[in-house]
């Protein structure tokens, strides 16, 4: 390791396969990471990214794949995950791997303590953490728990603990998928320090604006084998020439062009929260939501922008039948008169339907099939007098499944074997059965692919087009641009902007979503 | 016993068949992977039987024999079906052995001390444990207390309450009427013909309804244009049926006929798989087991549901009562001990998963009759209890291993 060459690849992976029963993951898969650089690993989700992660890693060992893997120029043949971080690679998972109740220095050392004789010794812990926690900037004390820090600083927990194992090459799948701008963006800082001090990276993103920004390459998959390695020292690489290498095509619009509803009673405000504030479910005395009013037209498109923390998830669930939060008080009109939304049954029945953020946490019931979590909201409709048509509801779940295009050979498959996008749009279907008016989508298109997205945006339109009332919460803000009429910001519980989408620009949008709590809040609808 | 068949078959959904040659056994296969525990079990359970039957000359499955195994064992089937429910939903009942003992004592002072009427007696019995069951459900859905704590306390008091309603001693004896809840049969009538005539009657007419839910299930299926199994396949099922309800119901009916206990269980066998698999309420059941938050964020009311899960528990576990205290002929404190643990163990042989969320009424009754079968079996062979407990301890583990150890093979 004495004077790296520059150009000598640390890690090269020689064509990869890797099957699984019925279907091949990776196809002869080619991999070179130079030493010292940023290296992104782009594609849709399926392509390949985790699996071959999971090869490199040794969570598929050694003899489970075809190919070899070469790192610092030797063979390597990892039967598990500690002989490859014996070498210093080192993966950090999307799903953060710490344990809450543990302090930060103990979930650092965790399997690797510092102890003689299964004795730890707490004074060198201490120490050894409080030396890793400032070299990734983090001034929290090592004893502080994990449950009481952000994720923000919950990845970097992760990033010490990493360090702490000698890393040589270090691999982040989704790194920034739950972290605001601003934590993301110290996160690639830091990456890009410890590229400055010699250690590789492989960095998976579905963000390519923060690839586009760090990597030094980008490595294309699609549908299990090596499209391309596009090196940034050649030139510019732009966003849309990574999206045309991982879907095949060029998405000249990534948005789909939209029909506007020309019903009757188009731009009537059919849905309105006004002055609705919640209080934190346990610090009573915090306000989560502040004072916030907003209201959605039939066949509109509403966007909500903010950062993490703003209020938007708090917002749509505390209205959804007071899911989220304590001591809500404001009111919920629907087409101009007061409804009640106490509980998740009476806002379902006013028409309203909630599509939760988190899919697998909130969504979905991931042991059951595709065709019973989509007729979970709205039984009733396929049952009669309490017993379920099972037919009937197979008819129904089928009809989804063509429509919506979800990518299974029956309505009986399980919905947890389904790929993100898929996922999505069984939950998407589940809602859009249970026939609502107004459509609260909370980051309906997080962490699915490309493709999955644009299907995804044509049915929301579709929606639209038909008369419902959408409302769009999402921290991606070309998304934002690209679908809404109109986009409240919110920032620390409170709207700060209402913008229609011929002004809006992301440098507008940002601008308010950044306004702190003493700023003027700008009222809506007034 | 067919509406097992019938159910299971009907369970397994991932059988889309390709007409054709050759076509069947890939359907079979898929048919059974697909729910591989149940069928798993069905296949264990016929081959202990077949065992124990081979090792003690056929003493096992004498028509007399056969009966007894399902008049000593209806308790743990009653339990079994109520527990499988609760364990669906994602909690744990630990009180229904204790609640079981309460009842049949308060069965005993009602009847034999205060000379009430026996079916008066019951059905005030059936309320209390309502009652109890509503008292637990409370606390659990509503409060948030965990449900092992809840009924960890349940089982506690209601021990305790059994003791101080019998000031410690047994009550005895039942009535006759009371008595036959459990040892009775279905009265002969008709003319003599070496069989018992009720019980044929009523296996025909059982054979009949199946046959025609069958016919009818397919029917709509092919009405709905879904895929349904190939006409041979489905011939040879029918058979299958109509052979099994013929062999049981003649096996019954030359001894003393239908017991009253099993006419008891077909009928919750029924009901229960029935809302399980059918109804809206069923669903939700399912639903909140499988993944709570986005069941209540579907509009599943929760609460309400859990609430009278454990109601029906505690109904379940009265009615377990009255038939131990009729089986034992007395009413004593000792009555129902360890009875939620063969529950549960039936419940988890039967294909439950103790994460929640996995399971038919059906794998319950299964499990039940493993356990049971193995008791009889074993007691017939004069293995004694120490080594039976050994067995049936290493018999739940296996199950419950050999199943988990399946999931990661496929899973992977």
């Amino acid at each position: 390791m004495g004077e790296p060459a520059l150009d000598k690849p640390v890690l090269e992976m020689r064509s990869i396969t890797k099957t699984f029963p019925g279907v091949k993951a990776l196809s002869d898969v080619t991999l070179s990471v130079k030493q010292g650089e940023i290296h992104a690993i782009c594609g849709e989700n399926g392509a390949g990214k985790s699996t071959l992660m999971k090869v490199l890693s040794g969570v598929y060992p050694h003899g489970s794949y075809d190919g070899e893997i070469y790192f610092q120029g030797e063979l390597c043949e990892f039967k598990d995950i500690r002989a490859s971080e014996s070498r210093g690679i080192v993966i950090i998972h999307q799903e953060l791997a710490l344990v809450p109740y543990l302090s930060i220095a103990e979930n650092i050392f965790l399997g690797n303590e510092h102890a003689t004789r299964g004795v730890i010794s707490w004074n060198e812990t201490l120490r050894h953490a409080k030396q890793l926690l400032k070299r990734v900037g983090l001034p929290d004390r090592p004893t502080t728990r994990v449950a009481d820090i952000g994720v923000g600083k919950q990845q970097l927990v992760e990033i010490a603990k990493a360090l702490s194992k000698e890393v040589k090459l270090l691999i982040l799948d989704e790194p920034t998928a739950a972290l605001n701008d601003e934590d993301s963006r110290k996160l690639l800082d830091l990456i890009l320090e410890f590229k400055a001090a010699g250690i590789s990276c492989i960095i998976i993103s579905h963000k390519l604006n923060e690839i586009t920004r760090v990597a030094d390459s980008i490595t294309i998959l699609r549908d299990g084998g090596t499209i391309e390695t596009l090196s940034v020292s050649d030139g510019e690489v732009s966003e849309d020439r990574i999206i045309r290498g991982m879907v095949g095509r060029d998405l000249e619009n990534r948005f789909p062009d939209r029909e506007e509803y020309t019903g009757p009673d188009s731009g009537e405000i059919a849905f309105a929260v006004e002055d609705w504030t919640v209080h934190h479910p346990i610090d009573q005395h915090r306000k989560i939501v502040d004072g916030v009013s907003i209201n959605v037209r039939r066949g509109e498109i509403v966007g909500i922008a903010g950062l993490m923390g703003a209020g938007r998830t708090e917002l749509a669930m505390s209205v959804f039948g007071r899911s989220y939060g304590r001591d809500i008080s404001g009111t919920v009109h629907k087409d101009g008169k007061e409804i009640r939304t106490r509980t998740v049954p009476e806002a379902i029945g006013h028409g309203i339907a909630y599509v939760t953020e988190d899919r697998k946490r909130y969504g979905l019931n991931l042991i059951d099939n595709i065709n019973r979590n989509i007729s979970l909201t709205a039984l009733p409709k396929v049952a009669r007098r309490g017993v379920i048509n099972e037919h009937e509801e197979t008819r129904v779940a089928e009809s989804f499944r063509k429509t919506m295009n979800i990518k299974a050979p029956t309505v009986f498959e399980g919905v947890g074997k389904l790929s993100g996008g898929n996922q999505q749009k069984v939950v998407l279907s589940k809602w859009i059965f249970a026939g609502p008016d107004v459509l609260i989508l909370d980051e309906p298109t997080r962490g699915i692919d490309v493709g999955a997205k644009f299907e995804i945006y044509t049915v929301i339109n579709q929606l639209a087009a038909e008369g419902k009332a959408v409302v769009f919460i999402s921290s991606e803000l070309p998304e934002l641009l690209g679908m809404c009429d109109r986009i409240y910001t919110m920032s620390a519980g409170r709207l700060t902007g209402e913008i229609p989408r011929e002004d809006a620009t992301q440098e507008l949008l940002m601008r308010h979503m950044t306004m702190d709590k003493t700023s003027n809040g700008v009222g809506a609808g007034s | 016993m067919s509406s097992p068949v019938k159910t299971d078959i009907q369970d397994a959904p991932g059988a889309s068949p390709k007409d054709g040659p050759g076509g069947w056994a890939p359907i079979l296969l898929q048919a059974m992977r697909s729910n591989l525990r149940q069928y798993g079990m069905i296949v264990a359970l016929g081959l202990i039987i077949v065992l124990f039957a081979i090792w003690t000359n056929g003493r096992t499955v004498t028509p007399l024999n056969l009966t007894n195994v399902i008049t000593q064992n209806g308790y743990v089937l009653i339990l079994a079906i109520g527990m499988m429910i609760v364990i669906i939903a994602g909690h744990i009942d630990l009180s229904v052995g204790s609640l079981a003992a309460f009842v049949g004592a308060l069965a005993g002072v009602l009847i034999i001390t205060h000379h009430w009427s026996w079916p008066l007696a019951c059905v005030v019995a059936l309320l209390i444990g309502a009652l109890a069951g509503a008292w637990q459900g409370f606390w659990i859905a509503y409060i948030g207390v965990p449900s092992f704590i809840v009924t960890l306390a349940g089982m506690l008091v209601f021990r305790g309450a059994t003791e101080i309603l019998l000031k410690g001693q047994s009550l005895a004896p039942f009535p006759d009427g009371f008595i036959k809840i459990s040892s009775g049969f279905l009265p002969a009538v008709g003319p003599h013909t070496n069989y018992h005539n009720l019980t044929l009657l009523l296996g025909l007419a059982l054979l009949a309804w199946t046959l025609f839910q069958e016919w009818r299930g397919r029917r709509q299926q092919i009405a709905y244009d879904l895929d349904v199994l190939p006409f041979g396949l489905f011939v040879m099922k029918c058979v299958a049926i109509t052979a099994a309800v013929i062999a049981f119901t003649l096996i019954l009916a030359s001894y003393q006929g239908f017991p009253i206990v099993l006419l008891i269980l077909a009928a919750l066998l029924i009901v229960f798989g029935f809302a399980m698999r059918n109804t809206v309420i069923g669903r939700h059941v399912y639903a909140l087991g499988g993944n709570q938050s986005a069941a209540k964020l579907s509009g599943v009311k929760d609460k309400r549901v859990v609430f009278l899960i454990f109601v029906n528990m505690g109904v379940l576990a009265a009615l377990a009562g009255l038939v131990t205290a009729a089986h034992l002929t007395s009413a004593t404190p000792g009555a129902g001990t360890n009875y939620e643990l063969e529950a549960i163990s039936a419940a988890f042989i039967g294909g439950a998963s103790s994460s929640g969320g996995v399971g038919t009424v059906l794998g319950a009754i299964i499990g039940g009759l493993v356990l049971g079968v193995l008791n009889n079996g074993m007691s017939i062979l004069s293995v004694g209890s120490d080594w039976q407990q050994v067995i049936k301890g290493l018999v739940l583990l296996a199950a419950v291993g050999f199943d988990i150890y399946n999931k990661r093979k496929v899973g992977s």
